[in-house]
C-alpha cells in the first residue's frame, strides 16, 4: 500500500522552491468564494430544499429529544451522547444569559425530535458494512423532525442539522426552514491512519474520529503495526509490543486504549477495521516473536537480517491462529485487514530451507505462489474466527483464491482502471484508495484533485459498479505524527468525504470551495485545527499553537 | 553572588563523532566535546554573574529572565510532570556568565555581537561574551548540551566552545495579512527562533487581503481593512508584546509595510490613497497600487512611516516594493498626465522608481535603513547605496547572478529566494534548504562581505495558526544552521540528519509543534492535536 518509497533517501521529484518565480500565487487564478446556495453543508446531502423562512434557536430553551414512537429511548447511549454533543456544537460553550426572560418568539424553533423508525434501532450495536445511514430531516415549526431507520442515520442527520444552524448579525442562532432527504452514495468511507511509522497519542486518534463524524466518514482503517514499530499491546503475545514498540510503556495501545477508541468510534457511527499487515511489513514483529520472520542468508550463512514472515513453518500458523483469534475478539467489526502488500522476495530467495521447501511442494522458483500459499492459509485462519478479510490488491493480482466476501483494496495508481475492472469482473467488492494518498503533499489547493476523482471511472457494467463499495483517504505516517496530522488531513480529506457521500453530479468546484471554506472554519471552531484552503479568515481562529 | 575563575587547565579533549552524540543545533563554529561527563542536579544548580561584574550586573533583567526561562529548559522534567529525579551525586554546578559590555536595556541591532565562549568543566561552566546577545546564544547552547541518561540523571560533557554567527542577519518572515496569526502563534514562533539562533523576525504585517496593524494615526486602516476590526487586529500593546518577547530573546523585529503594490487593504480605510483604475474614460470602481502621481500619497506615507518608525525600534524598515502591476496606472488619465509631466514617457518602471525613491528618502529622513525587494533594484539601479536589497526570485543560477550584480553595485544583500518554505513537497525538503551556499556566486571578497544574511519565508496563502508551526519547524532549522554555522563543517545534510532529529525532539519537549523528518519517535511526543 505504500508506493515503495524509500523515505530516508527520498528527495522530492518536484523542485518546488527553486521553480517558483512568484512570491505569491496569483489570487485570481484560484477559486474565489462566491457563496453557495447550500450554505456550509458538507458533504452535500442527496436532496436539499431550503426556504428563506428562518427560525431562531434559543440556547436556554432549545432541546433535542426522542420523538414519540421512536424505537430508541433514553437508554440509547449513542443518541443521548449525540444530542448533547450537537447541542454544544450548535450553541458553543453555554454562556450565562443573565436573568433576562424572554417570551418565545413566534419564529422560534424549540425542538428537534429524533425518531428511529425501524423496530431495532441498533442502539447497542456496532456500525457494520451494511448499516443504514439514511435519514430525513424536516425543519419547520413547531418542531424540526429527524427520521432515520437506524441510529446511524440519526447521527448523520444530527450533523447535518448542526450545519444548517448559523449566526445572524446579532449572534443569534438561526436555522432556515428546510427539507433534506439523505443517504450515502458509497457505503464504505474510510480514513487510514498509520500508527507504526509514528506513534499517535490516543488524543489525536479521538480528535480525528470526531472530525471524521463531522465529514460523515464511517470507517477508521487502523494501520496499527508495520515495519518500524508494533504499538498494539497483545494480551496473548505481550512481548510483541514489549520488544517491538518504540517504547514499551509510552508508545503502546493497551487493551483499554483500544476499547476506548472503538467505543468512541461506535458513538459516532464509525467502524474500526484494524490492519495487521503480513507477510511483509513485519520487521517490528520479529523483535518480540522469535522464528516468526525468515532469516535471510548471505551465501551459505544467515546474514543476521530478517525478511517477511516465514511461510514454511507450522509455528508461524500456530502463532497467527492465536493472534488473529485475539484480534477477532478485541475488534468487533466483521472485517480485519490482512495487508498482503509489497512482499520483497529477496530474503525468501536467499534462504536454502525455503528453496528446499518450494522444490518439495512443486512451487519451483515462483515466489508469488509462495506468498499466495501463505495468504491462503491466513485467509482460512481468519475465516475460522468468523471475520471477513480485506486485503491490498496484490493478493488478488497474484491469483490467491479469495473467499467470496473478501474486499480488495486498490492502492496502485498505475493501471488503476484496469485493476478496478478486473477486480469487479471477478465479482469482488472493492475499496478505492489509489487517488487519495493524502500523505503526498504539494503546494496549493490539492483538495480539488481529490474532489474531482470519480470512483466509477472505469468501463464496468452496472453490476460491476455496484461492487465498488467505497474508498479511503490514506495518511501514511512517514512524515506525519501528532504535530502535523490533523491539519494535514483536514480539510483535504473532506474532499474525499463529499465525493464518497454526495451524488455523482455534485462536482462544482467553486460551489464546493465556498461550502468547504465555511466547513473548515466550523471544524476550527469545534477544536479541530483544519488548515486553510487559501487566503481567508475564520471568525474564530484556531487558538492552539 | 559567587565568584568564578576563568582559567581552565589545558586538557586533552577527545572529540566525539558528532553523529553519535546528541548535540548542538546550529553547530557551533568550534566545538570540542570530551567523553568526561558531569552530573547536574536541578537542586544544586545555579546561574552566576562573573565576579568583577556582580555589583554592576545585578540589574540585568534581560539575563535574569533568560535564567528563569532556561532553567526549566535545562531540566525539563521539572515541568513535564515527571517529578524531580533525585540525583545520586548531589554536587553543585554553576554556570558563570561574564560580559564585556554592560548594556542590558537596549534592543539588538545589526551591530550586535553574538559571539560567545563556553567552557564546561567539573562543577562549573564559564560563559563569556561581548554582549548580552552573545550570552543569550551561549545559554541556548548550554541548554542543548545538558542531557539525561537512562535513569533520568542530568549530565553534561566536558566541552569547549567558541562560537559566532557566519551571517549577522538570520531571519524568518511571517505573513499576518493573508491569514491573521493570533499573538500566541507569533510568540511561540519567536521562542522556536531563539532555540535555532534566528535573530530577525521580519513581520510582513499587512498586504492586499487584510490590514491587521492598528495604527494610532490612521485607525481606519485596520477598522476598515482588517478581516475583522476587533478580533483580527494587532493593537499597539500587542505589538509591544511582540517587541518585548523578541528583545528578551535577542531577536530584532523588522516590520514590512509593502507598497506601492500589495496595498488593496490599505485603500479601504484611506480614501484617495490607491490609484483608481479606469475602463475607457471612466473609473471602473477598482483600485490599483498607491497613487504615485498624487502629493497626498506622500503626505500620508510620511505621517504613517513616522508612526511606524516610532513604534518599531529597529534601525531597519522593510519597504516592500515588489510585484507592482502597471495596468491600473496605465489606465488612469491623471497618472498618464503625470508621466508626461515628469518625462517618463511610457516607462512605468520609472514611475515606480520615482515612488520608491520618495519612500526611501522619507525613511532615511526618519533615520532608518531601508530594505526593499529586489524588484526595486531590477528596475532602478540608482537607489541610495545604503539600501539593503532582498532577493526573492529565481533558480540558483538566477539569484546568484543577481547577487553578483547587486554587490557589484555596492549594495548589501539579503538572500530569501532559496528559502520560500511555504512551498511544500513530499519528503525531506529540508535538505534542499540545507544545501544552499549563500556565498557561492561570482564576486570579490569585498562583494561577499555585502551578503548580510538570509531569510526563511512563510507566506500565508495556505498557512494560519492551524498549521504554521509544523510547517515551519524543523524545516526552517536547515537555514538556521546554514546562516549560523561554518559552511565547511556543515556541508553534508546526511551528517546533519541525526543531529537535526535530536533537535526536533527537543523542540517538541519545549512545546514547539515541530513535525517529524522520518519514521521514528521522540521520548516526549507532542500531546496536543
Amino acid at each position: 500500500m505504500l508506493a515503495g518509497l524509500n523515505f530516508a533517501t527520498l528527495l522530492l521529484s518536484v523542485a518546488v522552491c527553486q521553480g517558483s518565480r512568484y512570491k505569491d500565487i496569483d489570487s485570481e487564478t484560484v477559486s474565489v468564494d462566491q457563496g453557495s446556495t447550500y450554505g456550509s453543508l458538507w458533504p452535500l446531502p442527496q436532496q436539499v430544499s431550503l426556504s428563506e423562512v428562518s427560525f431562531k434557536l434559543s440556547s436556554s430553551s432549545f432541546r433535542v429529544v426522542d420523538a414519540e414512537g421512536s424505537s430508541a429511548g433514553p437508554s440509547c447511549n449513542i443518541l443521548q451522547n449525540a444530542y448533547r454533543r450537537y447541542y454544544e456544537y450548535v450553541f458553543g460553550n453555554p454562556r450565562k444569559n443573565g436573568h433576562f426572560k424572554r417570551k418565545a418568539a413566534t419564529s422560534e424553533l424549540s425542538e428537534l425530535q429524533v425518531s428511529i423508525t425501524s423496530g431495532d434501532s441498533d442502539c447497542d450495536g456496532y456500525p457494520g458494512a451494511t448499516s443504514d445511514e439514511s435519514y430525513e430531516l424536516t425543519v419547520d415549526q413547531p418542531y424540526a423532525i429527524l427520521k432515520a431507520p437506524k441510529v446511524w442515520g440519526a447521527l448523520r442527520g444530527l450533523e447535518t442539522f448542526s450545519q444548517l444552524v448559523y449566526e445572524d448579525e446579532y449572534g443569534a442562532k438561526s436555522i432556515n426552514s428546510s427539507k433534506i432527504v439523505d443517504f450515502p452514495r458509497f457505503q464504505h468511507r474510510g480514513i487510514l491512519l498509520d500508527t507504526s511509522r509514528h506513534f499517535l497519542p490516543i488524543k489525536v486518534i479521538l480528535a480525528n474520529l470526531e472530525a471524521m463524524s463531522m465529514n460523515k466518514f464511517n470507517v477508521f482503517h487502523w494501520h496499527i503495526v508495520d515495519d518500524p514499530s508494533f504499538p498494539y499491546l497483545s494480551r496473548t503475545f505481550p512481548q510483541l509490543s514489549q520488544m517491538g514498540a518504540y517504547q514499551p510503556y509510552t508508545h503502546v495501545y493497551t487493551p483499554g486504549d483500544v476499547k476506548m477508541i472503538i467505543e468512541f468510534a461506535r458513538l459516532r457511527g464509525i467502524r474500526v477495521v484494524p490492519e495487521f499487515d503480513t507477510p511483509g511489513h513485519t520487521q517490528s514483529w520479529g523483535k518480540g516473536q522469535k522464528d516468526l520472520l525468515t532469516p535471510c542468508y548471505s551465501g551459505p550463512t544467515p546474514s543476521g537480517t530478517f525478511g517477511p514472515v516465514n511461510p514454511i513453518l507450522n509455528t508461524t500458523y500456530d502463532f497467527m491462529n492465536l493472534l488473529f483469534k485475539e484480534i477477532s475478539e478485541v475488534f468487533p467489526d466483521a472485517y480485519v485487514h490482512l495487508g498482503g502488500d509489497e512482499v520483497d522476495f529477496n530474503c525468501w530467495k536467499s534462504n536454502p530451507n525455503i528453496q528446499k521447501w518450494m522444490d518439495e511442494h512443486g512451487l519451483g522458483k515462483d515466489y508469488a505462489k509462495l506468498e499466495s500459499f501463505y495468504i491462503q492459509k491466513l485467509l482460512g485462519i481468519v475465516a475460522a474466527t468468523k471475520k471477513g478479510s480485506m486485503i491490498w490488491q496484490e493478493v488478488f493480482d497474484n491469483g490467491v483464491k479469495l473467499p467470496a466476501d473478501a474486499v480488495v483494496n486498490v492502492w496502485m495508481g498505475s493501471g488503476l482502471q484496469e485493476e478496478m475492472f478486473n477486480v469487479t469482473a471477478a465479482g469482488f467488492t472493492t475499496i478505492l484508495s489509489a487517488p487519495w494518498y493524502l500523505d503526498y503533499i504539494s503546494y496549493g489547493q490539492d483538495w480539488q484533485r481529490y474532489y474531482k476523482v470519480e470512483p466509477l471511472d472505469f468501463k464496468g457494467s452496472d453490476s460491476q459498479n455496484k461492487l465498488v463499495i467505497g474508498g479511503e483517504a490514506c495518511l501514511w505516517g512517514e512524515f506525519v505524527d501528532s504535530t502535523n496530522l490533523t491539519p494535514r488531513l483536514w480539510p483535504r480529506a473532506s474532499a474525499v468525504g463529499e465525493r464518497l457521500w454526495s451524488a455523482k453530479d455534485v462536482t462544482d468546484v467553486n460551489d464546493a470551495y465556498s461550502r468547504l471554506s465555511k466547513h473548515r472554519c466550523r471544524m476550527v471552531e469545534r477544536g479541530i485545527p483544519a488548515e486553510p484552503l487559501f487566503t481567508s479568515f475564520c471568525r474564530h481562529e484556531y487558538k492552539g499553537n | 553572588m559567587a565568584s568564578c575563575t576563568i582559567c581552565l587547565p589545558a586538557l586533552m579533549m577527545l572529540v566525539l563523532d558528532l553523529n553519535t552524540v546528541e548535540s548542538v543545533w546550529p553547530l557551533p563554529q568550534k566545538l570540542a566535546i570530551s567523553e568526561e561527563r558531569y552530573p547536574l542536579s536541578p537542586t544544586h544548580f545555579n546561574f552566576y554573574y562573573g565576579e568583577d561584574q556582580a555589583s554592576i550586573m545585578t540589574d540585568c533583567s534581560l539575563l535574569d529572565s533568560a535564567f528563569t526561562r532556561y532553567f526549566p529548559l535545562i531540566f525539563p522534567d521539572l515541568t513535564s510532570g515527571n517529578g524531580v529525579l533525585p540525583s545520586t551525586e548531589e554536587k553543585a554546578f554553576s554556570l558563570v556568565v561574564t560580559m564585556n559590555q554592560k548594556d542590558c536595556d537596549g534592543y539588538p541591532n545589526e551591530g550586535s555581537s553574538e559571539r560567545y565562549q563556553l567552557n564546561v568543566s567539573a562543577g562549573q561552566a564559564v560563559l563569556n561574551s561581548d554582549t548580552v546577545w552573545g550570552a543569550l546564544r551561549g545559554l541556548e547552547t548550554f541548554s542543548q548540551l545538558v542531557q539525561q541518561d537512562e535513569d533520568g540523571t542530568y549530565f553534561i560533557n566536558k566541552t569547549e566552545i567558541e562560537d559566532f554567527p557566519s551571517f549577522q542577519y538570520r531571519g524568518i518572515l511571517l505573513d499576518t495579512s493573508r491569514h491573521f496569526l493570533p499573538l500566541k502563534a507569533i510568540l511561540n514562533t519567536l521562542d522556536a527562533m531563539a532555540y535555532s539562533k534566528f535573530n530577525v523576525f521580519h513581520w510582513h504585517i499587512v498586504d492586499d487581503p487584510s490590514f491587521p496593524y492598528q495604527s494610532r494615526t490612521f485607525p481606519d486602516l485596520s477598522s476598515k481593512g482588517a478581516y475583522h476590526p476587533m478580533s483580527h487586529i494587532y493593537t499597539q500593546s500587542d505589538v509591544r508584546r511582540v517587541l518585548t518577547h523578541a528583545r528578551l530573546r535577542g531577536i530584532r523585529v523588522i516590520p514590512e509595510f509593502d507598497s506601492p503594490g500589495h496595498t488593496q487593504s490599505w485603500g479601504k480605510g484611506q480614501p484617495n490613497l490607491l490609484t483608481p483604475c479606469y475602463k475607457g474614460s471612466s473609473p471602473s470602481g477598482k483600485f490599483g497600487p498607491i497613487n504615485p502621481a498624487s502629493a497626498l500619497s506622500y503626505t500620508f506615507m510620511s505621517q504613517f512611516l513616522k508612526e511606524v518608525t516610532s513604534v518599531f525600534p529597529d534601525p531597519y524598515l522593510h519597504l516592500g516594493g515588489d510585484e507592482v502591476n502597471f495596468s491600473c496606472w496605465q489606465s488612469n488619465p491623471d497618472v498618464r498626465a503625470f508621466m508626461q509631466k515628469m518625462g517618463f514617457g511610457r516607462d512605468y518602471t520609472k514611475l515606480e522608481s520615482f515612488y520608491m525613491e520618495n519612500i526611501v528618502n522619507i525613511t532615511s529622513n526618519l533615520n532608518k535603513t531601508s530594505i526593499v525587494w529586489q524588484d526595486v533594484f531590477d528596475y532602478h539601479e540608482r537607489i541610495p547605496k545604503d539600501t539593503i536589497l532582498h532577493i526573492w526570485k529565481g533558480l540558483p543560477a538566477q539569484y546568484k547572478a543577481e547577487m553578483s550584480r547587486m554587490t557589484k553595485a555596492g549594495h548589501r544583500v539579503l538572500l530569501g529566494a532559496p528559502w520560500y518554505i511555504n512551498h511544500i513537497a513530499y519528503g525531506q525538503d529540508w535538505r534542499i534548504s540545507y544545501n544552499v551556499q549563500p556565498l557561492n556566486f561570482p564576486g570579490t571578497e569585498e562583494q561577499k562581505k555585502l551578503v548580510i544574511g538570509g531569510e526563511v519565508s512563510m507566506w500565508g496563502e495556505y498557512v494560519d495558526a492551524t498549521n504554521l508551526s509544523p510547517r515551519l519547524w524543523p524545516r526552517a532549522c536547515a537555514a538556521a544552521e546554514r546562516l549560523w554555522s561554518d559552511e565547511s563543517q556543515t556541508r553534508s545534510a546526511e551528517a546533519a540528519f541525526p543531529r537535526l532529529q535530536a533537535f526536533r525532539c527537543s523542540l517538541l519537549r519545549r512545546g514547539v509543534r515541530a513535525e517529524p523528518l522520518s519514521p521514528g519517535h521522540c521520548r516526549d511526543e507532542y500531546r496536543g492535536i
